[in-house]
């Protein structure tokens, strides 16, 4: 078993099986989860190294935590923003960690396609932990395998995705994803920040969140960046609350069992009410776990590939 | 010394000739183009001594590139005046005008001089320096374009960067008219390009690469059209590289109210930003390159006469500013090498007639930058470029003669490309 690629860049260069072959190993190793000692032996000897260009606590540590799961060593390799302009250059620092026996390399940068252009220069598999605003797989990853057990299966879901589209990379990994796998999906945001020709994927936009929640089995809310307010982008974030804020009210609108996932870290108040976010319909705690699950299985998988 | 170019097939606009023709050429000047095999001084052509046969192939004008960035002074490590024109002649071009953004900038005649006599000194084609428009580049305050034009500028431009303040631009067209030189315009409004890497669409959504409007050039295409009209100045645009930019400049110049003139590069015609799409930063490029329309537009814009030359905009850059994340590589494409191989192939798909072609890299741009380049007249500067058009090659990037070899048509194949290059009667045969 194994996927395609030695690499995960991103959904974009995923098949269906692919993708079906990751969900079917998470679903397995979310078994492993459940059991008193949560640890196997499949990836003993093998060494992974997080090199994370970009502050995250809960990626790098799901990542870390998924790769002691699976008893690989892991090794924590952060490097401020600010080397990213000067200091050692990106192909560098990773040879550097090749050299070192790293055989998975999980790259977070705040650069889109630098780890397309790592895993061109390195022999090692390259993970893509999220980049710049081009995409974060293992997130849309465990956002389906969450879909997955709410419904049973992803096509035929309407999806909604709110918020800012166009700067995020988890809204991109999943609009491929999902529709990859024969979901509907729905764009809600304002105009700005959801680029019209979006549409020519196949998705339905609307700035109108009223109307776009109708009908819809997932309602995917996405961080709101405050810095992009004063960028021109919305012109304040109780406007944008206003607007595009996922409120009980608003939760109504769609289907009468709809599930509320969020990527974290969330913006109580700007684009989820607490309420929401703490009620029952909520699973962002278990796309948390999930995310476990996924991680254990995309680098058991890509490991395979190595032999 | 005498040289005999036998039997090719010569193509000069300046002269209307497209035929097989002898040029012959003594103590570096164009001696004369006449009927081949004729006898000169009693003597059989072929039994000079200086005999290049030419039989199959063209003959043209040296081919003259009116937008390089030689890079020197200041950035080195990019290329040099001598590597720069070194390239330049490889590529059949042997009158080169060079961009002012180096470090210091070619804003004052110092620099100018430098360059000149550099050029002078190790340059292997003409170079004809490009003053900057502003002190500095900063875009507000003109330069000396007098003392530049003195000293040998020929044209003037901010080039890399656009002249932001309309009334700077607008006092730009009108002083350069005491010369009659050129400004040259490098469109694009920066507060719609700001942090722009690609074209702006679907793809840059989908590759999470911040976009560049098409609409960010159009606009200062048609200001600087607008000022042009009312200042009687003389305009060029530069890298045209959009459809609707296309538009503006064929309407304005049916109007027939602002001197302008227009060229466009290569890649422009060649490529998409499809070229983009596997974060090749060979093909990072300002303005970038754009869609599949743009190019169709771009070739309709050449064949009907709306864009007036083909210039490369060479821009080389050191491997390791190119060997990195596409949001901190570089613009640019290094291009002298690959301009008349690419630029063959609208001869080949029927966009321009071969008169047409040279027009667009000798005649058209020499008349544009004031230079008395880009013809094969009897008395001329002996620039010849022999093309073999019937060859077939990969492109070797990594063995450019130019430092740079930042280039997205690495490994293409094409079939023209110089046999011999003749620069001010000085022959270099190409193996």
């Amino acid at each position: 078993m194994s996927l395609k690629s030695k690499d995960l860049t991103g959904i974009k260069e995923l098949d269906t099986e692919d993708i079906e072959l990751i969900l079917d190993t998470a679903a397995g190793f979310k078994d492993v989860l459940g059991r008193d000692i949560k640890k196997v032996p499949a990836l003993r000897g093998k060494t992974a190294v997080n090199l994370f260009y970009e502050p995250s606590t809960r990626t790098r540590t799901s990542f870390e935590l998924a790769a002691k799961r699976l008893s690989t060593d892991v090794v924590n390799f952060s490097v401020s923003t600010s080397s990213v302009v000067k200091g050692e250059s990106l192909r560098d620092t990773a040879l550097t960690i090749q050299a070192l026996g790293a055989a998975l390399i999980i790259v977070r940068h705040p650069c889109s396609g630098a780890p397309h252009f790592l895993a061109r220069h390195l022999e090692a598999s390259v993970i893509n932990a999220g980049d710049g605003t081009d995409e974060h797989p293992t997130q849309a990853l465990l956002d389906l395998l969450t879909m997955r057990e709410k419904r049973g299966g992803i096509k035929g879901l309407e999806v909604a995705i709110v918020g800012d589209i166009l700067h995020s990379r988890v809204a991109k990994s999943n609009i491929y994803a999902l529709l990859k796998l024969g979901a509907g999906v729905r764009l809600i945001g304002p105009p700005t920040l959801v680029p019209s020709c979006m549409e020519e994927l196949g998705v339905r936009i609307f700035s109108d969140m009223d109307a776009g929640l109708e009908d819809v089995d997932i309602i995917m809310m996405l961080r709101i960046q405050m810095e992009r307010q004063g960028k021109g982008f919305f012109p304040s974030k109780e406007e944008y609350f206003k607007n595009w804020g996922l409120t009980a009210r608003r939760l109504m609108l769609a289907r009468k069992n709809a599930v509320v996932m969020h990527p974290g870290p969330m913006n109580r108040g700007v684009e989820i009410a607490s309420d929401v976010a703490d009620g029952r319909r909520s699973a962002i705690l278990e796309q948390v776990t999930n995310g476990l699950a996924v991680r254990m299985a995309v680098l058991y998988l890509l490991s395979g590939v190595k032999g | 010394m005498r040289v005999l170019i036998a039997e090719g097939r010569v193509i000069d606009p300046s002269q209307g000739i497209d035929g097989v023709r002898d040029v012959v050429i003594e103590d570096g000047k164009i001696k004369e183009v006449r009927e081949r095999g004729k006898r000169e001084g009693g003597k059989k052509a072929g039994g000079s001594r200086n005999v290049i046969a030419a039989e199959g192939m063209l003959v043209l004008p040296g081919l003259v590139d009116m937008h390089v960035h030689l890079r020197e002074p200041g950035f080195e490590y990019k290329e040099t005046i001598k590597t720069g024109t070194a390239a330049a002649l490889r590529g059949g071009i042997t009158s080169v005008c060079c961009m002012p953004n180096t470090n210091p900038v070619n804003d004052n005649s110092s620099v100018t001089e430098f360059i000149r006599k550099r050029a002078m000194q190790e340059g292997a084609c003409s170079v004809f320096p490009v003053g900057a428009i502003t002190k500095g580049q900063r875009g507000e305050e003109l330069a000396e374009f007098t003392m530049m034009y003195e000293a040998g500028c020929m044209a003037f431009s901010d080039d890399g960067r656009p002249v932001t303040d309309g009334m700077i631009m607008r006092r730009a067209l009108e002083y350069s008219k005491i010369l009659g030189a050129p400004v040259i315009s490098h469109c694009e409004d920066l507060s719609l390009s700001a942090g722009g890497v690609m074209n702006e669409g679907l793809l840059s959504v989908t590759l999470g690469l911040k976009g560049i409007p098409s609409q960010a050039e159009e606009i200062m295409v048609a200001r600087d059209i607008a000022l042009a009209e009312l200042t009687g100045g003389r305009l060029h645009i530069a890298h045209v590289s959009t459809a609707r930019s296309v538009e503006i400049i064929r309407a304005a110049k049916k109007r027939g109210i602002a001197d302008i003139t227009a060229e466009t590069c290569p890649h422009y015609f060649s490529i998409t930003e499809e070229a983009v799409r596997n974060y090749d930063t060979n093909a990072r490029v300002n303005p970038p390159l754009r869609r599949k329309r743009d190019v169709e537009a771009i070739m309709e814009g050449l064949r009907d006469g709306t864009i007036d030359a083909i210039a490369t905009d060479h821009a080389p850059h050191h491997m390791d500013e190119k060997q990195r994340e596409f949001d901190l590589a570089p613009s640019g494409i290094s291009g002298l090498e690959t301009s008349i191989g690419l630029s063959m192939r609208l001869v080949d798909d029927g966009v321009l007639s071969l008169m047409q072609l040279v027009e667009k890299m000798a005649f058209n741009p020499s008349a544009i930058a004031g230079l008395s380049k880009g013809t094969l007249k009897p008395g001329s500067d002996a620039d010849v470029t022999i093309v073999d058009t019937k060859t077939e090659y990969s492109v070797d990037a990594a063995r450019f003669v130019s430092k740079g070899k930042n280039s997205p048509f690495d490994s293409w194949v094409l079939h023209a490309r110089p046999a011999v290059t003749i620069c001010n009667g000085k022959v270099h045969r190409w193996e």
